[in-house]
């Protein structure tokens, strides 16, 4: 949007500045967004802080399998969060899943959004038969439960977090393309579309320089709470045994491998991904609270 | 309305055709049923026999049509695995389904409503903020993990409810059903309130909310002033008006509690529809799951379609003439 110019005017605020001062007011968002750093920056950095290599079989020690958390094995290594079957340290898979759901999430999220935002302004722009041939399929769609669609689609194309990614984005794109028409339709009667459009700038400028920047405010808030939609929709998917492969597990496949131990006993298996799944969807949805609060227009002034 | 409903209805037909076309050219994509089916020590002549008997050596179209017109009569085809007629399969399935959906709807209305109440009548209440926050994590919590918390905690250490199954069951009008033994009941509990976890969420919600709306309307405010008690006031004056909006959400969240159940099921191996589903998409079993889907396209079709008319009779303001199908 606007860049920030330096110096002599000091009482400008930028919408940036703005947005930032506004969203810092609420101690409850601030820990929300860092527990998502936090959260975040565990599975990025999950090769380096991680243990063990959850994934490499020649560090498996089959010796220590099943300990309880916070025991130590032979040599010495202590398993924080306890150890698999096969001698697994939880919290390395737990690090490790973090990346696969977050890379699910919000990568199906970034597409869906994408195709959102290309159909529901061609909808918006375009009008007349076109418009309500996409709004009559967005209804359909919206009037069958996600989960329901993704369960379907996932039957159809196999397991696969890039087959995952492809359900969720089809799952997904259908809500963008509702709110960026719905915030295009009353964008564009505004005046400075027509001033725009007086300067006889080109459409394509319009549309992209003009429109779109403000139409993104509605659609950041639906994007932040669909991530958290997405990943434990994922979560749900590879639960049921049609979302990720074994080899690539997420937080919903450690969740539902350990899901036959929890029944003797063994809670640690399935509770302690369990509670990252929700430490990730809760900080998710504190942040977007607040910016929705932030950014919705009805709000400010 | 007869425009309307005719509308409607030629709308869902459509609905259906391209679903159906969807479904089998997904599904024929799914893999190959040949090889789950028959075992690898078959030798050719045996192989050959099973994939005729399946009718999967003719063409896709060829297969298409046959099923198509099957559809129109009721047939999607025989189960691979059970080999019994699909749709008779889910039909089976649905009454326990259908059961525990129902029984997650009233654990729903019968814990949600009390609490929204309360949040609204007293929003800045410890209680009040207690329960909201309650209610956004239950929005939070993923459906699958939470049952597994309700088996670990009331199954394996309190051991005071059963993890699985059904229970034993009595038959209504032929159809076995749970809730009318004790027995079943018990077995009923935990995954029904597994389900409902996220309808109490939404109730006490649009509870709390048309509370505190329907608090500050002249006639509760009138009826305080006449000396009515707490207890009049909260029960019928304030609770009639809350419902409206409460019976249509429930209503057009009805299916997607039937969606949910295969979460649900899958977690306390309730033998539903919803299980079948997972069972049979695993397994390969497209019969199936072709007729899982389609009886839950129509399903969806007819709960949207009478929470559509329904909210005309209850709402004279609407007028479905006009309102976009």
């Amino acid at each position: 949007m606007t860049v920030a110019t330096p110096a002599p005017a000091p009482k400008v605020q930028t919408p940036l500045k703005r947005f930032l001062v506004e969203f810092i007011d609420s101690p409850v968002a601030v820990l929300g967004l860092i527990l998502l750093v936090l959260v975040v920056s565990a599975a990025l950095f999950a090769p380096w802080i991680a243990p063990q290599d959850p994934y490499d079989l020649s560090k498996l020690d089959i010796m220590s399998g099943m300990l309880p958390p916070g025991s130590a094995d032979m040599d010495g290594n202590i398993f924080w969060l306890g150890s698999d079957e096969q001698g697994r340290d939880i919290l390395s898979a737990i690090l490790y899943g973090l990346r696969t759901s977050l890379l699910v999430g919000f990568s199906s999220t970034a597409m869906a959004l994408a195709i959102g935002l290309v159909v529901g302004m061609i909808a918006a722009y375009a009008g007349g038969s076109i418009d309500a041939a996409i709004m009559r399929l967005v209804d359909i769609q919206l009037s069958f439960p996600a989960i329901l669609i993704a369960l379907i689609l996932l039957a159809v194309l196999g397991k696969g977090v890039d087959k995952v990614i492809v359900a969720l984005t089809a799952v997904q794109w259908a809500y963008y393309a509702r709110t960026v028409r719905s915030a295009a339709l009353v964008e564009r009667r505004k005046e400075y579309v027509e001033a725009a459009q007086c300067l006889a700038l080109p459409k394509s400028r319009v549309v992209l320089r003009h429109l779109l920047p403000n139409c993104l405010p509605p659609l950041i808030v639906v994007a932040t709470v669909q991530v958290a939609h997405a990943i434990t929709l994922e979560a749900t998917l590879s639960f049921l045994g049609v979302g990720v492969p074994v080899t690539q597990p997420s937080l919903g496949m450690l969740i539902a491998s350990g899901f036959g131990f929890m029944l003797s006993g063994e809670f640690w298996l399935s509770v302690f991904p369990g509670l990252a799944l929700l430490i990730t969807i809760v900080s998710i949805n504190l942040v977007g609270d607040q910016m929705r609060d932030v950014l919705n227009p009805r709000l400010q002034h | 309305m007869l425009v309307f409903l005719i509308r409607r209805i030629a709308q869902s037909a459509i609905v259906v055709a391209i679903m159906s076309v969807l479904v089998f050219a997904g599904i024929f994509a799914i893999g190959n049923p040949i090889d789950v089916l028959i075992s690898p020590e078959a030798d050719e002549v045996e192989r050959a026999a099973a994939i005729a008997r399946l009718g999967l050596d003719r063409p896709m179209y060829e297969q298409f049509l046959s099923f198509a017109g099957n559809a129109l009569s009721g047939d999607l085809g025989t189960s691979f695995v059970h080999g019994t007629p699909a749709v008779r399969l889910v039909l089976e399935r649905f009454p326990a389904t259908l059961e525990l959906a129902l029984f997650a709807m009233l654990i729903a209305v019968l814990i949600g409503i009390p609490l929204g109440i309360w949040a609204g009548l007293r929003p800045n209440s410890a209680a009040g903020r207690t329960i909201m926050a309650g209610s956004i994590l239950g929005f939070s919590l993923p459906t699958f993990w939470v049952g597994m918390l309700l088996i670990m905690t009331f199954a394996v250490w309190l051991g005071w409810l059963p993890a699985s199954g059904r229970g034993q069951t009595v038959d209504l009008f032929g159809i076995p059903f749970s809730f009318l033994t004790a027995d079943g009941l018990k077995h009923m509990i935990l995954p029904a309130l597994n389900l409902a976890l996220f309808k109490i969420s939404l109730v006490i919600r649009l509870a709390r909310a048309g509370t505190r709306e329907v608090a500050l309307q002249d006639y509760v405010r009138f009826a305080r002033a006449k000396g009515l008690s707490p207890v009049r006031i909260v029960g019928v004056h304030i609770l009639k008006n809350i419902m409206i909006p409460v019976v249509t959400v429930l209503g057009l969240e009805f299916g997607s509690v039937i969606a949910f159940s295969v979460v649900t099921e899958s977690v306390f191996s309730w033998p539903g529809m919803g299980k079948l589903l997972i069972d049979s998409i695993l397994l390969l079993d497209r019969p199936v799951v072709v007729a899982y889907l389609l009886v839950t396209v129509l399903l969806f079709i007819v709960i949207n379609l009478v929470v559509d008319v329904l909210y005309s009779l209850l709402d004279p303001r609407i007028r479905l003439g006009s309102a976009k199908a």
